[in-house]
């Protein structure tokens, strides 16, 4: 693929999925009408979920899930030691996700619950920077198509990925949607960083905070308001506790 | 100024007529907040009975049909080593219905900066020069204080302004185009009992004005007391969310961004509105950021709104609306934060 006349590099790419529900690999099968230019920007040489060839030897790595066994470890580490650029890709990747609510409840217990007598491998719930250091984080539960498009064409381009660093609220005020606070629903839109185009609170969902803490979000700041907003303290480290995106923060009590 | 005035029943018929051309748009409500208030907007008009005359204020200002929030400024065709740019001003005919006095002299003081200055905008200007504006007076709410900053009355910038005499409207004509409009909608002379009602109705707009924001020495004082201990207690509250940047018809900063399509053969220069509440507002090249902090970031936004824009152009760029206060979460207003400058530094 030539830019102006430039040929652009076209690295390989492979993608591997851990703990987590498959959705953000899915995404990345997506937007169907793409995938042949795509296909010509990089070359696919392992991606179980739409192939089951293992070409081996690549550039870059997209890592889905959070890391939960010690074989999950092991197998990071050898992605990280092949790739030379390592994408933590979504929301357990790169926080945890929701794959974390485990961490409330003694874990033989959790597994006990969900498995009954049948033994499973089984550990603390980590983000892949928790394990090996991760080049850039593509955020969302789950990502979005299109950000991994843009994503691409700035890896193939040799610039810098540069996320948005202030937080949704921007994006809904473009949008000209009517605040869903000032409607009661519990939102984490000032602190959570935008890209998303507030696809949440344009559904009257309010925001659950799936891209991660904006920069410098004020944390502080927006648990006084949601308690002024008369939303109870078990509202509010629930939903603060959900994507372990603010897990930085220790307003709010650890929940049972 | 000309005067005439239209029964409410020849304004439907306008409104009608000029929806068979034109795009209308105009207050409408979609939402409902917890309180059970109706939550205004103005959108595309599909039928009269859409437009409520009878509408506070829109959480959004009109701003966004003069400045979108996004806008492409030119888009290109790639080839092996050149490339063909398309910049296209052109903007299909419209109407808006039921701005504000505030949300117009909002435009007149965009003009300024637009149309008016060595480098005007041409993407504003055409779509200034076909939007065709029908103001509506209104009784001020609790909190509009645009009486403090000179932004209650308005003699330029609209087609046409309505104010509401009871059967009729008594309607100022600021233009050819609204003259035109008027006269072929059924206008009327101004009788001696239309001129009674209209003065009657503006002694009554003007003696409901509750909130008051002293602005007389706001630009000094925030040259004097450029340290305030002021902003740093609304600075902790700011979340840096630019929700006050983006409801507020006035503020226009943006960024532009180029971003070419996934198969490398077209590409698109796009401007949006920024904040400089945004944490990245200020930030260059290596990281570098001039302004780290939340209460510095404040206290700009209210430096360009208060002072910088008064040295420019005689005139503050706040038109008094609220919306920044209605839309903040914090509770930062300019009536909060001013009346505490005055009150903090003016001992």
């Amino acid at each position: 693929m030539k830019y102006l006349g430039i040929e652009l590099p076209k690295p390989k790419v492979a993608v591997f999925g851990f703990t987590g529900c498959e959705g953000c690999q899915l995404q990345l099968a997506n937007n169907e009408q793409n995938l042949k230019d795509l296909f010509e920007l990089v070359e696919v040489v392992d991606f179980r979920l739409i192939s089951s060839d293992k070409l081996g030897g690549y550039d870059i790595a997209f890592v889905e899930g959070s890391i939960t066994t010690d074989s999950d470890v092991e197998a990071l580490k050898a992605i990280r030691a092949q790739a030379k650029l390592l994408v933590a890709t979504g929301a357990c990747a790169c926080l945890g996700g929701v794959n974390n609510l485990r961490e409330r409840f003694p874990l033989p217990d959790a597994v006990a619950e969900v498995y009954g007598e049948h033994k499973i491998e089984s550990g603390q719930v980590r983000r892949v920077a928790d394990v090996v250091p991760a080049d850039i984080e593509l955020p969302g539960c789950p990502i979005s198509k299109l950000e991994f498009e843009w994503l691409v064409r700035q890896l193939v381009m040799g610039v810098e990925p540069q996320f948005p660093r202030y937080p949704v609220c921007v994006e809904c005020k473009q949008r000209i949607n009517t605040c869903v606070m000032d409607m009661g629903i519990l939102c984490l839109g000032p602190i959570t960083r935008a890209g998303c185009n507030a696809v949440c609170p344009r559904n009257r969902a309010g925001c659950w905070g799936c891209r991660g803490p904006s920069e410098e979000a004020n944390y502080e700041s927006l648990v006084e308001i949601l308690r002024e907003h008369g939303f109870s303290e078990a509202h509010i480290a629930e939903r603060v506790s959900f994507f372990n995106a603010f897990s930085g923060n220790q307003v709010l009590p650890v929940l049972e | 100024m000309l005067y005439k005035t239209i029964t409410k029943e020849n304004f439907r018929r306008m409104i009608e007529g000029l929806m068979e051309d034109n795009d209308v748009f105009g207050p409408k409500w979609r939402d409902r907040d917890k309180n059970g208030d109706k939550v205004y907007r103005f959108l595309k008009l599909n039928d009269f009975d859409e437009l409520q005359m009878d509408y506070t204020r829109t959480y959004s200002s009109p701003k966004n049909f003069f400045i979108p929030f996004k806008e492409t400024l030119s888009t290109y065709d790639l080839a092996e080593t050149e490339w063909d740019q398309q910049i296209r001003y052109t903007v299909h005919p419209r109407v808006i219905v039921g701005m504000r006095a505030c949300d117009i002299n909002a435009l007149r003081k965009l003009d300024e900066v637009m149309v008016k200055s060595a480098f005007p905008n041409p993407y504003y200007f055409a779509r200034r020069r076909n939007t065709v504006i029908i103001g509506l007076d209104h009784e001020p709410l609790e909190d509009c204080f645009c009486r403090s900053v000179n932004a209650d009355v308005v003699f330029k910038g609209f087609d046409l302004f309505l104010t509401d005499i009871g059967a009729k409207y008594f309607v100022a004509i600021g233009s050819d185009t609204g003259y035109r409009i008027v006269d072929r909608f059924g206008g009327e002379e101004v009788s001696e009992a239309d001129q009674d009602a209209f003065k009657s109705m503006k002694k009554r707009i003007e003696s409901k004005f509750k909130t008051q924001v002293d602005v007389t020495i706001v630009p000094e004082l925030m040259d004097l007391e450029f340290e305030s201990e002021v902003w740093e207690r609304w600075g902790d509250k700011c979340m840096s969310c630019g929700s006050c940047a983006m409801v507020c018809p006035t503020c226009y900063c943006y960024g532009v961004e180029e971003d070419v399509d996934l198969s490398f053969t077209h590409a698109a220069k796009q401007r949006f509105l920024y904040s400089c509440n945004l944490i990245d507002f200020a930030m260059v090249a290596g990281d570098h950021n001039f302004r780290p902090e939340p209460h510095i970031r404040l206290k700009y936004r209210y430096y360009h709104q208060f002072r910088g824009f008064v040295e420019a152009f005689n005139q503050s760029l706040c038109v008094g609306c609220n919306r920044c206060g209605v839309a903040c979460l914090a509770g930062i207003s300019p009536k909060a934060v001013i009346d505490d400058l005055n009150e903090t530094e003016q001992r």
